[in-house]
């Protein structure tokens, strides 16, 4: 009796241990990362790399002015794109859908989520590219945006259904229509939730690299409006990181760095703008 | 306020009591009529022929044990069971005459307004729920007018006066019950359907509330759910007793509680069971 006991609280012991040890390494993993670029990026950082062109092959120094400016754009249409699709689908889903048709949706979006992203790639070159004979801005955050519709969707959906019932009623006893129930109370409820999966979603497809290859391509100047090949992070870090040089390298550990930092800083920027709405909550 | 909270602890202490001064002795007109009602929540028949008349700018109350179909029959009065798949109804309900079956569920749901069991404020400031049944309705009257209006017919005006632009979740409990009551009357309905409106709060929270009930009889005619016998004894001028799904008894207050007709009644209203 007492050796099973002490034997029980051993396992639990043991487990309770494992738990932590795993825990441990998760975080640790993420902190190796971060320090890693840290150290091997901050060196290389410097008021070129956000201002300049990329240097000519054979000079050092230069910048990736462009791929910045490229990947915002990108990330600003594929959002404009993917967003409201994948929002008011799982309007759709979460309200109005019966269950079998919500089924199918849910599957083929869990689905899509799970295409690989170099699928999505040639997808959207067939789709965006091909057609047109030349790469551009427009293909590539078509293929970003495809990527984040299930997200959107599926995230839209799972908030929507966490909202009570009783706000919906309340506001459908008032004489509210579905509809205006929907836009100004049951999304409001919601509205943190659904923000936040946007912007995971968003970072997400920030670091996207594959489809990009066959969509935008990369550039290594300016890339007016959205008709051209443009440059981006991502696809500019694979490149440098591929090359031969040493001076690419470092610049590559930037980019990952600056890639890294700018995810962070649109993730603590939308926040409290969610945050300062909280406060008021309209 | 202290001497309601008084009376609400005695209340509960002590067996029913009823106010005699309450004792209706002309029949007050009808504002709803349910005829020969039925419900089914798909296959599953929950409501057996029920018929009641609601009496203008009185408090109804409905009774009856978990289960009975007090809440789903209110729900019926302005529709509401049409938000539930699979809900059936059968029979006729007419408000003024006039069968709300038949007519735009918006509009008669401005006209029958509904509190229920918890809160359930929006997530928006005091001032905009309030304003809300308002803006939706398209309402051409100033609307903080309203919004004050209906926040003194609440009983809530004082407590918020200073912090209309918060959010409603600052409220206390009792206090957001008493929101949604607000948010309610701002469309001026004839009917407030309250569906057990206290079962969340605490005593004194409930004490106002009743208090508040009694009031707003001038204002509109009341119908309320409720599991709590001395709530109902407190606040109605006419109690209905449902079992299982059936309508037993339905008769001014008083005498519902002193001299009930139905053996059922007496076991239920006593304590025997429910």
């Amino acid at each position: 009796m007492n050796t099973h006991l002490r034997w029980r609280k051993l396992v639990s012991n043991f487990m309770l241990g494992l738990t932590g040890v795993c825990a441990l390494v998760a975080v640790s993993v993420l902190f190796f990362i971060l320090g890693y670029l840290v150290y091997h990026g901050s060196a290389s950082i410097n008021w070129n790399f956000f201002t300049k062109l990329p240097a000519p092959v054979g000079e050092t120094g230069g910048g990736m002015a462009n791929a910045i400016v490229g990947s915002a754009k990108l990330l600003f249409l594929a959002s404009v794109f993917g967003v409201p699709i994948g929002f008011f689908g799982g309007i759709y889903m979460a309200e109005f859908s019966n269950s079998s048709i919500a089924f199918v949706v849910r599957y083929a979006a869990d689905l899509l989520n799970g295409v690989p992203s170099i699928v999505i790639g040639i997808f959207a070159y067939a789709l965006a590219v091909l057609p047109f004979k030349h790469f551009s801005t427009w293909a590539g955050a078509f293929a970003l945006g495809v990527m984040m519709i299930p997200i959107t969707l599926r995230s839209t959906e799972e908030f929507l259904h966490a909202v009570p019932r009783p706000l919906r009623e309340g506001s459908m006893a008032l004489g509210a229509s579905k509809w205006r129930t929907i836009m100004s109370v049951v999304v409001p409820a919601a509205y943190r939730g659904i923000m936040t999966a946007i912007l995971l979603a968003l970072a997400r497809v920030a670091g996207e690299t594959a489809p990009l290859l066959f969509t935008a391509l990369g550039n290594r100047y300016w890339s007016p409006g959205f008709n051209q090949p443009t440059a981006s992070l991502p696809a500019m870090i694979y490149s440098y990181a591929l090359s031969p040089y040493e001076d690419w390298h470092r610049q590559a550990w930037a980019a990952g760095l600056v890639l890294l930092a700018l995810i962070l800083i649109v993730n603590i920027f939308a926040r409290a703008i969610v945050s300062r709405g909280g406060t008021i909550l309209r | 306020m202290h001497a309601s909270v008084r009376q609400a602890v005695s209340v509960n202490i002590n067996p029913p009591t009823v106010n005699p001064s309450r004792e209706t002795a002309a029949p007050a007109s009808m504002r709803m009529s349910i005829n020969k009602v039925n419900f089914f929540y798909g296959s599953k028949h929950t409501l057996f022929d029920i018929s009641l008349g609601i009496a203008a700018n009185k408090v109804t109350a409905l009774i009856g044990p978990s289960g009975c179909g007090k809440s789903t029959l209110l729900r019926t009065f302005n529709r509401m069971h049409e938000t539930v798949r699979g809900a059936r109804l059968a029979g006729e309900i007419l408000l003024d005459g006039k069968n709300i079956l038949a007519q735009d569920v918006t509009q008669l749901r401005r006209r029958v307004g509904m509190v229920f069991q918890r809160p359930n404020p929006f997530p928006k400031s005091i001032f905009d729920n309030v304003a809300y049944g308002l803006r939706i309705n398209g309402s051409k009257l100033p609307i903080a007018d309203a919004v004050e209006k209906s926040l003194r017919h609440a009983a809530l005006w004082d407590e918020v006066k200073d912090h209309l632009h918060k959010s409603a979740y600052e409220l206390s409990g009792g206090q957001q019950q008493r929101l949604c009551i607000a948010r309610g009357l701002a469309v001026e309905p004839e009917v407030l359907l309250l569906d057990e409106p206290c079962s969340a709060l605490d005593p004194i929270s409930t004490a106002k509330i009743e208090e508040l009930l009694v009031q707003l009889k001038d204002l509109c005619t009341i119908c309320i759910v409720t599991h709590n016998m001395q709530q109902a004894a407190r606040v109605s001028d006419y109690t209905a007793f449902l079992l299982m799904g059936q309508l037993v008894e339905f008769s001014p207050t008083p005498h519902m509680f002193t001299t009930p007709s139905d053996p059922r009644t007496e076991a239920y209203i006593t304590g025997r069971f429910g």
